[in-house]
């Protein structure tokens, strides 16, 4: 109608083909394997693949357990501060933004030389601290996000009031906080659980640099190797990505961007 | 249960149980946030005997590490500058272009999707779009534009940018977005009634308004640009000489031969990306006390 | 000719009518209230005149030109918002000269005019002031400025003290009136807020679901209120049935007694039966004089509001709310007494309809 409205559809309309055609251009890509004809080969040479299973299973495992010791670490911190330590509020909200300000590749350097072989506590010279450590990287990592989730669900709720509700029937700190918060914030860890694992899944520096068989250095390897497969991977990693999205929608909380990669 | 009793009996538990249940957060943030960071921060002080220096900064100076900062910052600068322009051009249009209802919650949530959607899948996606063989690159040259002829290669400056603007363009949309939606119908009428044309309006008010909040979302762009590195090396390898890849070299095999410049190295990435997200706080403080 | 009007007038937004038929004229210089609950269509209209929204049938006249189908920004009107409004990155002197500098107007008039303007307000000393740093009211009254710096045809003010404090509300409003009167400027106001209403205008529209429902000065709108709703909307009013007896004689049956109003009952046949109403402040407990019409009604509950006693008192099944001057030594009748509650023939509205 206007002029206006016209550069409108003209903004929305670049936006969608820039967006739209790498998607299109991969999926393409990744249906080329088999000469003269498209198939789905690449996806399964992916899916029989030895790395590709080892490497995923290793990430997921490791995405499970930075969201438990996410929540662990987040869910009780939040809800004292916002109910008896609020003094402590300004210097949580710093750390919990450090990661943001902190390239990861940076850290990851700190982590390699205070916890290297050499060093006082050399978590990198067994496989399982070497594990320990890339999951704690990863906690910080998802940080940001697990806190502002939960952090916001406290909110929503009312912590205190449920809280003293709860006191008033006799309850103790701890039973309200698994029997009575938890609970009640249960969309908001999700929220950052499934945040942290669409960051932590395909995650490279961290699990390059530390040495451990995760997922984002199998698919650096991979693309480094082979034509056809890289783009199926591509198209299965955008898949998940989406998938941890529409799980965190499906919860109730709000789409949100990670700024660390 | 009688609510007397209840009610004396009502004993808040000392605050040693808090801070027990906030202490797990602290230990984890000194051991896997501060420490190493610090150690860095430290390291980069010393020479190799442990003794107070600068030179490590200085020599930050030699030409490989020089020009693998200047291409970072070029890159981050360049994918910041113009994700944060098509960004907000694509979020006006989303939320107040007039464009159908389903636009808006189509756009935020593939924001949400695509800002996440980074590192080495970014890369493989790129390649198959616009490498040799994609099918950009493939269906450009049946139309007789020859990209590669041209000297265009998604290893170079531009492919690199091009492939960031896949994640700044929707950052930027998502952090942007709060801004466009605090310009109240209000101004705009109010502007009409005093014989405005929209033009005016969007020069005189509505820019001017959303501006301080742009300015800092593209420097949160330019931090998340400078930090990132899996991208830049699924794409390119070590060829492509950046900050974070140049450290990543040196991590891997110490290519600078001296540790402590390698903290240097790290303390100035740490230094930029600090300065930029100090600058952006201060600009959204500056923001919200307008409001 | 009128300088404001507003023929057939209809809006629809999809299925939902907002606005019905609606004709009215404002002379030069008038001030006009539209006063109705939320949803009544009065800030539809408005806006219609503003021109953000467009009548789905109708035509908006005004200074005789057909400006139905004209963009805002070529109509020359001032507007003043809820929500004040002001542009947040200007100062207040650039707020104010706005419409001037986008008329293209040189720096020097403006800087007079937005002078002049500050004036009028009385804010000389706030014009480098950003608006984050003015009061409510403040705002308000730039708000204001702003609007007529350009020396607009029209004034529309749209609920422009419903966000202040009740004191700055009264405050401001009295200023908004003084210097209405001192520009002469034609002004329609929107309100749901009957004193406000009551207080400020010449004319004042009612309207209820999208309709007028009745046109009148303050004093004809509280005093000969046409329909039930202009009644229960404007003030404070006792309702209840009576029976015609005598249409001529304006005789009305309520049980056992009668009652008389003023004029012969238009319109109305012996034995039907029509709504009736009166204010509180209508209600004497000092006796009936000649001529006067009176209740005998038992007193429920006596609450003393300072100048005023408020009676609940019961006759039949109706409970009747009489406000009665306080004064000293006047002995309040106690819950349970027997009073005689009288009021004149003038006071008694038979309302429209039913």
């Amino acid at each position: 109608m206007t002029r206006g409205r016209f550069g409108a559809w003209a903004a929305a309309g670049l936006g969608a083909v820039y967006f739209l055609l790498p998607l299109i251009a991969t999926f393409e890509f990744s249906l080329r394997m088999r000469r003269g004809q498209y198939s789905f080969d690449a996806y399964a040479a992916v899916f029989a693949s030895g790395g590709f299973q080892a490497s995923f299973l290793y990430s997921t495992g490791l995405a499970l357990a930075t969201i438990v010791v996410a929540a662990a670490l987040v869910v009780p911190t939040a809800y004292f501060v916002r109910l008896r330590l609020p003094h402590l509020a300004g210097v949580v909200e710093f750390i919990t933004l450090l990661p943001l300000v902190i390239p990861a590749i940076v850290l990851v350097f700190g982590y390699i030389r205070l916890y290297g072989s050499s060093s006082f506590l050399p978590l990198t010279s067994t496989s399982l601290g070497a594990d320990a450590l890339l999951m704690f990287g990863y906690v910080g990592l998802g940080l940001p996000y697990m806190y502002r989730s939960v952090d916001t669900a406290l909110q929503a709720i009312d912590a205190r009031t449920l809280t003293e509700a709860a006191e008033s029937q006799g309850a103790g700190s701890l039973r309200i906080l698994f029997q009575v918060i938890l609970p009640n914030i249960r969309s908001g860890v999700l929220s950052g659980a499934f945040l942290t694992f669409a960051i932590v899944i395909g995650e490279f520096t961290f699990a390059s640099l530390l040495d451990r068989p995760a997922f984002g250095p199998y698919l650096q390897r991979i693309g480094a190797s082979r034509a056809y497969e890289p783009a199926a991977l591509a198209v299965i990693a955008f898949a998940l990505t989406w998938a941890c999205l529409g799980l965190i929608q499906l919860v109730g909380g709000a789409p949100q961007a990670s700024t660390r990669r | 249960m009688t609510s007397a009793p209840a009610a004396s009996r009502r004993i808040r538990l000392p605050d040693w149980a808090a801070w027990l249940g906030v202490a797990p957060f602290f230990v984890f943030a000194a051991m896997f946030l501060i420490a190493p960071t610090a150690w860095l921060l430290v390291g980069a002080f010393q020479d190799g005997d442990g003794a107070f220096t600068l030179a490590n900064f200085v020599r930050l100076g030699q030409p490989s590490i020089r020009l693998s900062y200047a291409l970072s910052l070029e890159i981050s600068a360049a994918s910041a500058a113009l994700g944060a322009l098509f960004g907000l051009a694509l979020a006006l249009a989303a939320l107040r272009g007039g464009l159908p209802e389903w636009v808006r919650p189509t756009l935020m949530t593939f924001s949400g999707v695509a800002s996440n959607f980074a590192g080495v899948p970014l890369a493989f996606a790129f390649m198959a779009t616009l490498g040799r063989l994609g099918l950009v690159t493939v269906l450009l040259r049946t139309l007789g534009v020859d990209l590669y002829a041209h000297g265009f290669n998604v290893l170079t400056f531009w492919g690199l940018t091009i492939t960031y603007l896949y994640f700044q363009i929707p950052l930027m949309v998502l952090v942007v977005t709060p801004a466009i939606d605090g310009l109240r119908r209000e101004w705009k009428e109010a502007a009409e009634t005093l014989g405005a044309s929209a033009f005016q309006y969007w020069r005189m008010i509505a820019l001017p308004v959303l501006w301080p909040s742009a300015l800092g979302a593209a420097l949160l762009l330019f931090a998340n640009a400078f930090g990132a590195i899996a991208t830049a090396y699924a794409l390119t390898g070590s060829s492509f000489n950046i900050a974070p890849i140049l450290l990543y070299a040196q991590i891997r095999g110490d290519v600078l031969h001296d540790p402590n410049l390698g903290y240097a190295v790290a303390v100035g990435m740490l230094a930029i990306t600090g300065l930029t997200n100090l600058a952006y706080l201060a600009l959204r403080s500056r923001t919200e006390r307008l409001r | 000719m009128s300088f404001v009007t507003l023929a057939r007038i209809q809006k629809s937004f999809g299925h939902a009518a907002v606005v019905k038929d609606f004709t009215l004229a404002v002379e030069r210089g008038e001030f006009v209230t539209f006063l109705g609950p939320s949803g009544c269509g009065k800030t539809t209209i408005l806006r219609m005149i503003a021109g953000f929204e467009q009548p789905s049938a109708g035509v908006i006249r005004i200074g005789g030109r057909d400006v139905t189908h004209l963009r805002a920004n070529r109509r020359a009107i001032g507007m003043v918002f809820q929500a004040y409004a002001l542009f947040p990155n200007m100062t207040v002197a650039r707020n104010i000269g706005f419409g001037l500098k986008v008329a293209g107007k040189p720096a020097a008039e403006i800087e007079a005019r937005v002078a002049e303007m500050l004036a009028l307000i009385k804010l000389p000393d706030l014009a480098g002031r950003y608006p984050h740093q003015l009061s409510g009211g403040q705002q308000q009254r730039v708000s204001l400025a702003r609007a007529l710096a350009p020396n607009p045809q029209i004034l529309l003010l749209d609920e422009p003290l419903s966000a202040l404090d009740a004191r700055i509300r009264v405050a401001l409003r009295e200023d908004i009136r003084a210097l209405q009167r001192k520009l002469g400027i034609t002004t329609i106001f929107v309100t749901h807020d009957q004193e406000e209403a009551l207080s400020i205008s010449d004319r004042i529209v009612v309207m209820h679901a999208g309709a007028i429902e009745q046109v009148g000065t303050p004093a004809e709108v509280y005093n000969r209120p046409k329909t039930r709703f202009v009644a229960s909307f404007v003030g404070t009013l006792n309702t209840f049935a009576g029976v015609v007896a005598d249409p001529a004689a304006g005789a009305l049956r309520l049980g056992e007694t009668t009652i008389f109003t003023r004029a012969p009952i238009e319109g109305a046949r012996a034995g039907e039966t029509r709504m009736l109403a009166l204010r509180p402040e209508a209600l004497s407990l000092e006796g009936a004089a000649d001529g006067a019409n009176a209740l005998r009604v038992v007193i429920e509950d006596a609450s003393f509001l300072g100048a005023v006693v408020r009676l609940k008192a019961r006759f039949g099944d109706t409970i009747l709310l009489a406000d009665v001057f306080n004064a000293v030594g006047l002995a309040l009748p106690q819950p349970g007494e027997t009073v005689e509650l009288s009021f004149r023939r003038e006071d008694v509205i038979v309302l429209e309809g039913d």
